[in-house]
């Protein structure tokens, strides 16, 4: 009932109501730069900034938009020089640079007085030191989509364990089509694989220590271990030819046509799948099976909006992020017909959309392990690059495993 | 009183040529001499681009020399310096052909500068088009004559072969535009008197044509060899250095470690740098060595 109400009363007048008294006077210009630069996330940015604009009729909002990729290195100089007040950016690991080099506002109090409720299950993602550097503001689930018609066709239901997920495949490649389609030119869906493939076969703790470089690449038996399971994959030939050559994007095609049935993919997919043409009657999704006996540990990539130590309207930066943390905000933005992501507010509502629902209790119910953020986040930043780099070599020519090992444990003895 | 008058007349004949040189001696020390400077300096910190500097001495060239990733980016530089040359003979040859009074010859001439004209960008983009696995045109014309079709960009043996292949295509247009300048200035008369003395087809070429050319085969060194140096668009467009970063080459390799989204360790970077400028010094010590000494010959 008071959910209801709450919906019914509109977003604008409830965030006028809280926002208000606490920041009635904000004056002067709000400087955002954002890394929302695909159409969708670049409509959701201009809106929040409008919306804000004219609740605080004696401050101006400027909205800077950088390109997404162009945006990873930009970042440092933008910090630098001439700081805008409200940057855009991501949670956990890829903070720390910036967080050792006290660029990002410690904005510790404002989680801890009260100021941002609801916000409990991201605040970890947000946290280094102790302290907290930022508010999350989306994040999205990963799993395995998968063709529903050619499962039916096949006789195939969603699998819960590694080998009900290998006898499922044997079907699939029985039938003259691959399991899972993936594109590693860039790296990154490598690392998604592995993400899982750990989690699931040494727990997530196992994964965060991997992670953290407490554990040895060619010591540890775990580690093995998942090699050995996803090389079980990559022998029957479940994943497509010559990945390496292909972008995600590139690899699509062979999902749409039915050539591959599944996609390890985070759910930014789903929107691409119905451009291609694909109905929701042929995609559904499933969580990555179990291996061992563990939790359930699942990648929830979460986006975040930081608050520049260089800042000039500091005030103004911190009623924007208490903003966009707001139920209201968080359900208008991450909504079907916005983000078409999750909200990272609890009091906020999923979106209508069977993906965001099926997403959404996936990570609040059925993801007692923990939720990392992925590969390219979790590890640092060189660690990532050489380990995604042998990841998808290991994909291409398993039988180089012993000679990758090597490799990422001189990196890691490096790094850490 | 004689002394201020000679002053006055050698000053201008000083002043001048240093007034004309300043604006550019300026920025050449702002932009380059003054950057490799600093390359050098930062290659002996440990150092995020953000935070403190740390003195780690000689420690990022003593990683250099473990680095595996290093010694495939020097020996794929290798690679492109030996296989790029390749563009001199080709350019030469086309530029041959062409240098004839054929009608439409100049549309001819122009579809072959035609790809130096083209975007480095594009050049990639068409090149791992036909290079596609399943859908490319090379694999296309392979499978027509028996053979298996082949993943050139997804071969680590083959990839780096695969850009340097895209490479030769704008560059042997860039010799041959130069060999066709170079042409133009080739002496008639000498041409007739080796025709006289009865030299023809491969004589003639080589001993009459070719050290009338050696203006633009110069040239066509020295830009060949810095441009096989500089290579970094195609391997960033086709392979972004992979599959598992057997196509990186020093330029690409600097860039990953300093200025990529994984990268910012800027000492580790400039270490790279550093080798960089330090292998094309050689090239460049011995093309302005070899000026100089055509000049003073030039003189005498």
């Amino acid at each position: 009932m008071l959910k209801t109400f709450t919906r019914a009363a509109g977003a604008l007048v409830l965030t006028t109501a809280l926002a208000q008294p606490a920041y009635a006077d904000l004056s002067g210009t709000l400087r955002i730069m954002s890394d929302m630069s695909n159409p969708a996330p670049r409509a959701i940015i201009e809106g929040l900034a409008a919306d804000f604009d004219a609740m605080h009729p004696d401050l101006t909002v400027e909205v800077d938009v950088v390109d997404r990729e162009a945006w990873k290195s930009q970042i440092r100089n933008a910090l630098t020089a001439d700081a805008p007040d409200v940057i855009n950016w991501y949670a956990a690991n890829r903070m720390g640079p910036y967080v050792r080099a006290g660029l990002f506002e410690d904005i510790t109090d404002m989680w801890e007085n009260g100021d941002l409720t609801g916000l409990d299950s991201v605040k970890g993602a947000m946290t280094m030191d102790g302290k907290q550097w930022g508010v999350p503001y989306t994040y999205y689930q990963w799993g395995i989509y998968y063709r529903e018609d050619i499962f039916d066709e096949l006789g195939l239901t969603e699998p819960a364990t590694f080998e009900e997920e290998i006898a499922n495949c044997q079907k699939i490649l029985d039938s003259g089509r691959k399991c899972y389609t993936i594109g590693t030119k860039f790296l990154w869906t490598a690392g998604g694989w592995f993400d899982y493939l750990n989690m699931r076969t040494n727990g997530f703790d196992h994964h965060m220590a991997l992670a953290r470089g407490e554990l040895s690449w060619t010591e540890d038996e775990g580690v093995r271990a998942t090699f050995a399971n996803w090389r079980k994959l990559i022998d029957m030939g479940a994943f497509i030819d010559d990945h390496q050559t292909y972008s995600w994007q590139e690899a699509l095609p062979f999902f749409v046509k039915g050539e591959a049935t599944a996609y390890l993919m985070g759910n930014f997919v789903v929107p691409h799948l119905r451009e291609a043409g694909l109905t929701d009657d042929q995609i559904d999704f499933y969580q990555f099976p179990k291996i061992g006996d563990h939790p359930m540990g699942e990648d929830a990539p979460t986006d975040t909006f930081h608050i520049a130590s260089n800042a000039k309207n500091k005030e103004a930066a911190r009623a924007f992020l208490q903003y966009v943390t707001s139920p209201e905000v968080q359900t208008k933005i991450n909504a079907a017909d916005g983000l078409g992501q999750l909200p990272v507010n609890s009091n906020a509502t999923v979106g209508d959309d069977e993906f965001l629902q099926q997403g959404f209790v996936m990570l609040s119910q059925n993801a007692t392990g923990g939720i990392a953020q992925f590969f390219d986040r979790d590890f640092p930043a060189e660690m990532a690059k050489t380990g995604m780099e042998g990841l998808q070599e290991f994909m291409v020519f398993p039988d180089n495993l012993d000679d990758i090992l090597e490799r990422l444990e001189f990196t890691r003895q490096d790094v850490y | 009183m004689s002394i201020v008058k000679a002053n006055r007349r050698w000053n201008p004949q000083i002043v001048t040529p240093i007034l004309f040189l300043l604006p550019g001696v300026l920025f050449f020390l702002l932009y380059v001499i003054i950057p490799i400077g600093q390359s050098f300096n930062i290659s002996f910190y440990k150092w995020d681009g953000l935070g403190e500097a740390e003195w780690v001495g000689l420690r990022n060239y003593e990683r250099l020399m473990q680095d595996r990733a290093f010694e495939v980016s020097l020996w794929n530089n290798m690679k492109w310096l030996v296989l790029y040359l390749l563009a001199i003979p080709a350019g030469l040859l086309i530029a041959l052909f062409l240098n004839q009074t054929v009608t439409g010859i100049r549309l001819y001439k122009s579809l072959f500068f035609f790809p130096f004209v083209i975007s480095q960008v594009v050049v990639g983009l068409v090149f791992s088009w036909f290079y596609l696995p399943r859908e490319g045109l090379l694999n296309a014309v392979i499978t027509t004559f028996g053979m298996e079709p082949i993943n050139v960009l997804g071969d680590p043996v083959l990839a780096t072969y695969g850009v340097i292949a895209a490479g030769l295509w704008p560059q042997t247009a860039y010799c041959m535009i130069l060999y066709l300048t170079g042409l133009n200035a080739v002496d008639p008369e000498q041409i007739e008197a080796g025709r006289l003395d009865g030299a023809k087809r491969w004589r003639m070429l080589w001993h009459i044509i070719l050290p009338q050319l050696r203006p633009a085969t110069f040239i066509a060194f020295v830009v060949t060899i810095i441009g096989a140096l500089r290579s970094f668009d195609l391997i960033s467009i086709m392979t972004n250095g992979g599959p598992f970063g057997s196509t990186r080459v020093l330029s690409f390799y600097m860039f990953e470690k300093a200025l990529s989204e994984y990268g910012f360790r800027m000492g580790y970077g400039s270490a790279i740098a550093v080798v960089l400028f330090l292998i094309m010094l050689v090239f460049i010590a011995y093309f302005l060595w070899s000026m100089w000494r055509e000049e003073r010959a030039g003189r005498h």
